[in-house]
């Protein structure tokens, strides 16, 4: 890592840090206003998220999906793209892994598994590649499009659970077919977190090589400072586009893939649980870096975790975790405005005369 | 048709009915977001403030018993959210498109957390004009039942129109909103010209949402609003930043809207969700449509960077 890299991770390290601590305190003013002990929901965070092995295995296993929505967002980012369609590619990914599943019924497990997982992420790729393409052949805003397309894929799936691919059976929750149940994936070993961690990892630090130490990452980050530049260079932009569109489409179609396959089972209402939206703000807090959403999703994980305890605890609505991550999102976007503004973290104040 | 049934005639008549009856909020989101891109600045967020102006103005309702006194309090809560996006935005190095997602996401989850109270009581509703006493039709009736605040969102559409071409006001916006440059130059002040084109834009947004909470549907609870707010911002590029446009452009929107519930009207349920996301395909569809891969888009203010 050279001296200037250092400095600008140390940079967003500390600017983060930063945001965090302001949004808390922000969010403890919020509470305090509502008649709560602002230690007492610290507290609670931190109890619900990291203090024990139960919280912390919670945490992962939201981190999980977490990772690879904000892959979605992060990816075609690195393009000069502003993609938030997490949401409904992770929706078309896990409705895609179920469709596969079904015919798989007595397939080999890792068959079976590697099949369904590549359903998924292929239908997720394909549904951001195609706001790509509208982007670049058509000049349709993909923030729009891809929002859109996040309705459009929920509204595909209810359409489905209720009635095509209904699992009739189920009488309590209206949910699809199930896949067969030995093709479903287990547990890590050592913690009690499903397999999809494990992916989300790896995915992240694959994606983290190619666009960093690729031609093809030089390429894209490139063509996302300056289009113009990428243009008299002779990049093909279309292509870049539509393959980092592709790529980030298929990181949350996994997401899908795993909530249907090591958390679920069949597809329902609960893969529509925000994950997605959630995604967004880990690739924003990670800058678009991929391997510093490994650490984002994780935090923004243990947030999620503790949001169920902390509701009970203090007896808060179910939207009080979408508060607070509203809240860091808009802080850590302000918080933008620091970079560079900080003289400690610039390489001359270290020069010796 | 059976049974002194409108049969087909009915569905077409409740599409007609429900374009002018769900068509209010999109009007008033959209000639919002027109004001904040006019400025040249995109408020993707319109989604959270009309969610919020929703929440607050049937609290409001319900606390005080005064509809019209929720209609100007959702105002006021739209415009102080959307000044927290126009604030952010006005520090150096930050994205307004990205702000508009964080303002989706806080603003909705404020609404729902601090909503959640107010589920069951039911509040007054804003009261009805009825314009369809002529027919015998009890169809015909209900669909010509309309508010005034689709009236007086018609009227502002005529006035923004002529407002944006013929005052100074509209002439200060454009220039802001067209060339930093120019009004650098000119002596504005363009911070403050996007603060408050921002703001008012809010103030609109919010008064939508007070629709959806006090007239149709007349109700709150989470599920109020899919995406109207975020549509309507679609349906500004489609209307090319056009007061009147935007005027006829929701009237579309509401009409398809309205194309589920009036076929479950006659009894079609089935594909319920596939109808229920024709906005969504009709959004969609319109935007390919309207937009264009080679150049700016006609109409679209020089410094939005939506249109691009």
């Amino acid at each position: 890592m050279t001296g200037t890299g250092f400095m600008n991770t140390m940079e967003a390290v500390a600017i983060n840090a930063a945001a965090f601590v302001i949004t808390m305190v922000l969010f403890g003013l919020y509470v305090t206003w509502l008649g709560h002990n602002p230690l007492d929901v610290y507290y609670v965070l931190w109890l619900g998220s990291f203090a024990r092995q139960i919280s912390i295995e919670s945490t992962l296993t939201n981190a999980a999906p977490l990772m690879l929505t904000a892959l979605c967002t992060a990816i075609p980012a690195r393009a000069g793209l502003l993609v938030i369609g997490g949401e409904g590619a992770l929706v078309v990914g896990g409705v895609a892994t179920v469709l596969v599943g079904v015919l798989l019924s007595g397939a080999p497990f890792l068959v079976g598994v590697t099949l369904m997982s590549l359903a998924g992420a292929i239908a997720g790729g394909l549904w951001i590649a195609f706001a790509g393409a509208l982007r670049q052949y058509r000049g349709v805003n993909e923030t729009i499009s891809t929002l859109l397309l996040n309705y459009i894929a929920i509204a595909v799936m209810y359409h489905l659970i209720t009635g095509p691919i209904r699992d009739w059976e189920r009488v309590l929750k209206t949910s699809s077919w199930s896949i067969p149940e030995e093709l479903r994936v287990g547990a890590l070993p050592l913690v009690d977190v499903h397999w999809g961690l494990a992916v989300g990892i790896v995915t992240c630090l694959i994606l983290y090589v190619v666009m960093r130490k690729t031609t093809f990452g030089f390429g894209v980050d490139v063509l996302g400072g300056n289009q113009r530049a990428a243009q008299m260079a002779g990049l093909p932009i279309n292509k870049m586009v539509l393959i980092c569109c592709f790529m980030g489409g298929a990181a949350a179609g996994l997401a899908g893939a795993f909530e249907v396959t090591a958390v679920h089972g069949f597809a329902s209402e609960s893969l529509v649980v925000g994950f997605g939206y959630a995604g967004i703000l880990v690739a924003f807090l990670s800058r678009q870096n991929p391997a510093a959403i490994i650490l984002m999703a994780i935090i923004l994980g243990g947030v999620a975790a503790s949001g169920g305890l902390l509701q009970r605890r203090f007896d808060l609505p179910d939207a009080t975790t979408q508060v607070l991550q509203g809240l860091l999102f808009m802080v850590v976007l302000a918080s933008n405005a620091a970079y560079g503004r900080l003289n400690i973290f610039q390489p001359a104040a270290w020069r010796t005369a | 048709m059976e049974g002194g049934d409108l049969g087909w005639w009915g569905v077409v008549i409740a599409v007609i009915g429900g374009a002018i009856r769900v068509s209010t909020p999109y009007l008033f989101v959209s000639l919002g977001e027109t004001l904040t891109e006019k400025s040249g600045r995109v408020n993707l967020g319109l989604e959270g403030v009309l969610v919020m102006g929703a929440m607050s103005g049937y609290g409001t309702a319900v606390i005080t018993g005064e509809p019209w006194l929720g209609v100007l309090v959702a105002g006021c809560a739209g415009a102080f959210l959307s000044l927290i996006h126009a604030l952010i935005c006005t520090l150096p190095r930050v994205n307004d498109i990205a702000v508009g997602i964080a303002l989706f996401i806080f603003g909705t989850g404020l609404a729902f957390f601090l909503g959640k109270p107010f589920i069951n009581p039911s509040a007054p509703r804003l009261p009805d004009l009825d314009l369809g006493w002529w027919s015998a039709s009890p169809q015909v009736q209900s669909a010509l039942q309309i508010n005034l605040l689709f009236l007086i969102g018609f009227t502002l559409a005529l006035f923004l129109a002529w407002a944006l071409k013929n005052t100074r006001w509209g002439l200060v916006l454009r220039t802001v909103g067209d060339s930093e440059e120019a009004a650098g130059a000119l002596g504005y002040n363009i911070a403050v010209v996007r603060i408050l084109g921002t703001v008012a834009g809010g103030f609109l947004a919010g008064v939508g949402g007070s629709y959806l909470s006090l007239y149709f549907p007349g109700t709150w609870n989470e599920g109020l609003s899919s995406g109207q707010g975020l549509m309507a911002v679609a349906l500004v590029i489609f209307a090319r930043w056009d007061p009147v446009r935007c005027f006829y452009a929701s009237l579309v929107f509401g009409g398809a809207t309205a194309l589920g519930p009036a076929l479950q009207s006659v009894g079609i349920t089935a594909n319920y969700y596939l109808y229920g996301a024709a906005p969504y395909f009709l959004t969609l569809a319109l935007l390919i449509y309207s937009s264009s891969p080679r150049k700016a888009l006609e109409g679209a203010p020089g410094e939005v960077s939506i249109s691009r």
